[in-house]
C-alpha cells in the first residue's frame, strides 16, 4: 500500500471493490472453517434447541436479518423528519 | 473513624468544589490526581470497613466497603481518570467541576451504607449530571437538560418517599436487601427503575445523552445508569421480576437503533440493551448470574466510554455524529478507526475481549437455572448488539461511503484515552481472572470452553455475514436524517398540545368569571385607585411610610388572634 494518504477523488482501501470483495470472501472462508469446527469437540448442551446442527449459525443470521426488517417496518410507524420537535 | 476510612467519593466531591475556584492547570491536576488518590483510598480500605456517624439519634453509615461496593467503586474512579483525560484538551470551568461531583456522588452512593445517604448521593448524581448536558449551551440541550432534570429528580422523590414509608414499615434505614411487597418497597423499586431506565420509562436516556458534550456523556454513560445496577444488586438480587423487565430491555432497543441516524443516540439505545443483560443476572440473583452483572458493569463501563469517545471524537472533529453525514474517515483518523473497532468487538462479546468473559457468565447463569426463553432472547439480543454496535457504528462512521470530511486524527488526550481504554478491553478479555478476583463471589470455571469460544463466534460471525449478503444486496435501510418517535413524543408532542387545551380552557374559564363579575371588579379597582392612586392618599406617601402603616396592620392583627388564642 504506498499511498497511505490518498488524494481527493481518489479511492480508498477499502472503497475498491476488489478489495471489499477481498474482506467479503475472508468472512465468507471464516464462517465455513467455524462451522466445520462444530464437529471437531465434544458437544456439552444445556438446552434441547443447541442440538440442532449449526444451530449458531442459522440463529445468528436469521436474528439479524429479522431484526434489520423489522427495523425497516418500525420505520414505517415513528420516523417523522429530522426537525419533528423544532418546528412549531 | 481512622484517617483511612473516608468515602472516597467526598474526596472527589470537595475536589470538585474546588476546582471551580481554580485556573485550569489547578483544575487538571484535580480531575487526574483526585480519581488516583481515590482509587488507592479505596484500595488501601479493609474489605469490611464501616464508618458511622451518630447524628440525631440515628446513624449514618458514612462509608460501608465489602464485595458488591468494592469493584463498582474502582470502576468509578477509573471511567474519572479516564474521562479526565479525554477532557484535558478543553478547558471548561463547569464541566471540570460538575464532572468531578457528579462521578463522587457515584462513588459515595456506592459506598454509603444507609438508604439517607443513598438519597443524597442520588440526588447529587441528577443535579451535578445535569450540567454536562446544559454545557452544550445550545437552545436543543437546554430542553433535554430540563427534561432530563424531571426524571432524574421524579426519581429521587420517589426514593425519598419510598425510603420514608419503608422506615416507617420496618424501622431499619440500611441499604440492605430490600423485599418486594410494602408500598415503601415499590416506590423504592420505582425510583431505581427511572434511573436504570426501564422500559417506557428509558426515555430520557437517549432524549439526554446525545445532547451533552462531547465529554460530557462519555461521563453520564458510565455512572448514573451504573449506579442504578449496583443499587438493584444490593437490594433486589433474586427478584424475578426484574428477569422479564431485563429481557424486554436487551430486546427492544434494538429495532430503534437500527433505524437511528444519530450515532451516540444508537450507543443510547445499545446503553439500555446493556442494561437489560445486568438486571437477568441480579433478577436470576445466583451466585455466577451475580458476577455477571457485576463484571458486565465493570466491562461495559470501559468499552461503553471507548465507544462514546470515539463518537466524541468524530464529533468534534467533523461537528457531526450522522450516520448519513459520516463515512469514509478511516483514512484521516485511522487511530480512532481500531479503538472503535476494539470497543465495538467487546461490546459484541467477540472471544479475547472484555464483553465476552464477563456476558459470558450471565448466560451460563441462564443456562444454570434452566431458563430457556431467557436464554434463547439473550441470545437473539446479542446478535442485536453486534447489529448496532459492533457493525453499525464502526461501519458507518469511518467506513461505508465517503462522507467528504478531510480532518485531522483525533487530539492526543482523546487518543491516550481511548488507547487506554482499548488496552484494557482486551488485557481483561485475555486475563480475565483480574478482573473475577474483585467479584463478589468465586468465580470458579474460566470462560474460554471451546464450546463458548466456538459457539459464540459462530454466532457474531454470521450476524455479520448476514449484513453483508443484505448490504451486498441493496437490502440494508439506508441511513436517513430523520427522528424517530419514542415515548417523549407523549410529553413533547401529546402533552404540549394537552397543556394548550388546558391554557384555552382556563382563559375561558377566566374570562366568564370576569365578564360575570366585571361591574363588582370595576368598583374594586376604583376604590384601590381612589386611595392608592397618582392623587389617593396613601399613593402620596412613601414606600417606607406605606411599609409602617401596613407593619402595624400586621403586628396588630398577630396581637387580636393571639389574644383571642389565649382567652
Amino acid at each position: 500500500m504506498s499511498d497511505k494518504t490518498p488524494k481527493d477523488g481518489e479511492p480508498g482501501w477499502f472503497e475498491r471493490k476488489r478489495n471489499i470483495d477481498k474482506v467479503w470472501y475472508v468472512l465468507l472462508v471464516f464462517g465455513a472453517i467455524l462451522t466445520a469446527s462444530e464437529f471437531l469437540y465434544e458437544h456439552h448442551p444445556h438446552f434441547a434447541i443447541e442440538e440442532i446442527p449449526v444451530f449458531y449459525e442459522i440463529f445468528g443470521f436469521l436474528a439479524f436479518v429479522f431484526i434489520v426488517f423489522a427495523g425497516k417496518a418500525l420505520r414505517k410507524l415513528i420516523m417523522r423528519d429530522e426537525d419533528y420537535y423544532d418546528r412549531d | 473513624m481512622t484517617a483511612i476510612d473516608v468515602n472516597p467519593g467526598l474526596l472527589m466531591i470537595a475536589a470538585g468544589l474546588l476546582a471551580c475556584l481554580l485556573p485550569r492547570v489547578g483544575r487538571q491536576l484535580l480531575t487526574l490526581g483526585t480519581p488516583v488518590a481515590g482509587l488507592l483510598l479505596l484500595i488501601a480500605t479493609p474489605m469490611g470497613a464501616l464508618t458511622t456517624l451518630p447524628i440525631f439519634g440515628y446513624d449514618l453509615t458514612l462509608l460501608r466497603l465489602d464485595g458488591l461496593a468494592f469493584p463498582f467503586g474502582i470502576i468509578f474512579l477509573i471511567a474519572a481518570f479516564l474521562n479526565a483525560i479525554f477532557a484535558l484538551h478543553q478547558d471548561d470551568r463547569l464541566q471540570d467541576s460538575a464532572v468531578m461531583i457528579y462521578g463522587g456522588a457515584a462513588v459515595g452512593a456506592v459506598l454509603a451504607g444507609d438508604l439517607a445517604s443513598l438519597f443524597i448521593y442520588w440526588e447529587l448524581t441528577a443535579v451535578s449530571s445535569v450540567f454536562l448536558i446544559l454545557a452544550s449551551r445550545t437552545e436543543r440541550a437546554y430542553s433535554a437538560a430540563m427534561r432530563y432534570l424531571v426524571w432524574q429528580i421524579g426519581s429521587g422523590v420517589l426514593l425519598l418517599a419510598g425510603i420514608l414509608l419503608h422506615y416507617q414499615e420496618t424501622g431499619s434505614m440500611a441499604f440492605t436487601t430490600i423485599t418486594l411487597g410494602s408500598v415503601g418497597s415499590w416506590a423504592i423499586f420505582l425510583a431505581f427503575g427511572i434511573k436504570c431506565a426501564f422500559p417506557l420509562l428509558h426515555n430520557w436516556v437517549q432524549d439526554a445523552y446525545p445532547e451533552a458534550t462531547i465529554t460530557g456523556t462519555v461521563a453520564l454513560s458510565a455512572f448514573t445508569t451504573k449506579l442504578a445496577v449496583y443499587a438493584f444488586a444490593r437490594s433486589f438480587a433474586g427478584e424475578e421480576l426484574l428477569i422479564p423487565i431485563g429481557v424486554v430491555m436487551t430486546c427492544f432497543p434494538v429495532f430503534f437503533a437500527v433505524i437511528e441516524n444519530d450515532l451516540r443516540r444508537v450507543l443510547a439505545f445499545s446503553l439500555n440493551n446493556q442494561l437489560g443483560f445486568m438486571l437477568v443476572g441480579i433478577g436470576i440473583g445466583s451466585e455466577i448470574a451475580i458476577n455477571g452483572a457485576v463484571s458486565h458493569a465493570f466491562a461495559h463501563i470501559i468499552y461503553k466510554s471507548l465507544l462514546f469517545m470515539s463518537m466524541g471524537a468524530v464529533l468534534y472533529r467533523t461537528g457531526t455524529v450522522k450516520a448519513s453525514e459520516l463515512g469514509g474517515l478511516y483514512k484521516s483518523m485511522p487511530l480512532t478507526t481500531i479503538f472503535c473497532i476494539i470497543g465495538a468487538l467487546s461490546i459484541a462479546g467477540f472471544p479475547l475481549t472484555s464483553g465476552f468473559v464477563t456476558k459470558n457468565l450471565t448466560l451460563t447463569g441462564a443456562e444454570y437455572a434452566g431458563y430457556f426463553w431467557i436464554w434463547l432472547l439473550l441470545i437473539f439480543a446479542s446478535a442485536g448488539v453486534m447489529e448496532h454496535s459492533g457493525i453499525k457504528i464502526p461501519f458507518f462512521a469511518f467506513f461505508s461511503h465517503d462522507g467528504g470530511h478531510r480532518v485531522k486524527e483525533a487530539p492526543v488526550n482523546m487518543l491516550i484515552a481511548m488507547g487506554i481504554a482499548a488496552g484494557a478491553c482486551i488485557f481483561i478479555g485475555i486475563f480475565p481472572q483480574t478482573l473475577y478476583s474483585i467479584l463478589p463471589y468465586e468465580v470458579t470455571k474460566s470462560p474460554y470452553s471451546v464450546q463458548s469460544v466456538v459457539t459464540k463466534t459462530q454466532l457474531l460471525t454470521f450476524s455479520i455475514i448476514a449484513f453483508g449478503v443484505l448490504i451486498r444486496a441493496g437490502l440494508y435501510p439506508k441511513e436517513i436524517p430523520s427522528t424517530n418517535l419514542n415515548t417523549d413524543w407523549l410529553y413533547r408532542h401529546v402533552g404540549r398540545y394537552f397543556v394548550g387545551v388546558l391554557a384555552y380552557m382556563a382563559r375561558w374559564a377566566w374570562a366568564g368569571v370576569c365578564g360575570g363579575w366585571r361591574a363588582t371588579l370595576g368598583a374594586a379597582h376604583g376604590l384601590i385607585r381612589r386611595h392608592y392612586g397618582p392623587d389617593g392618599a396613601m399613593g402620596s406617601a412613601w414606600p417606607t411610610g406605606q411599609m409602617a402603616f401596613w407593619a402595624t396592620v400586621m403586628i396588630a392583627a398577630y396581637s387580636l388572634i393571639g389574644f383571642w388564642y389565649l382567652l
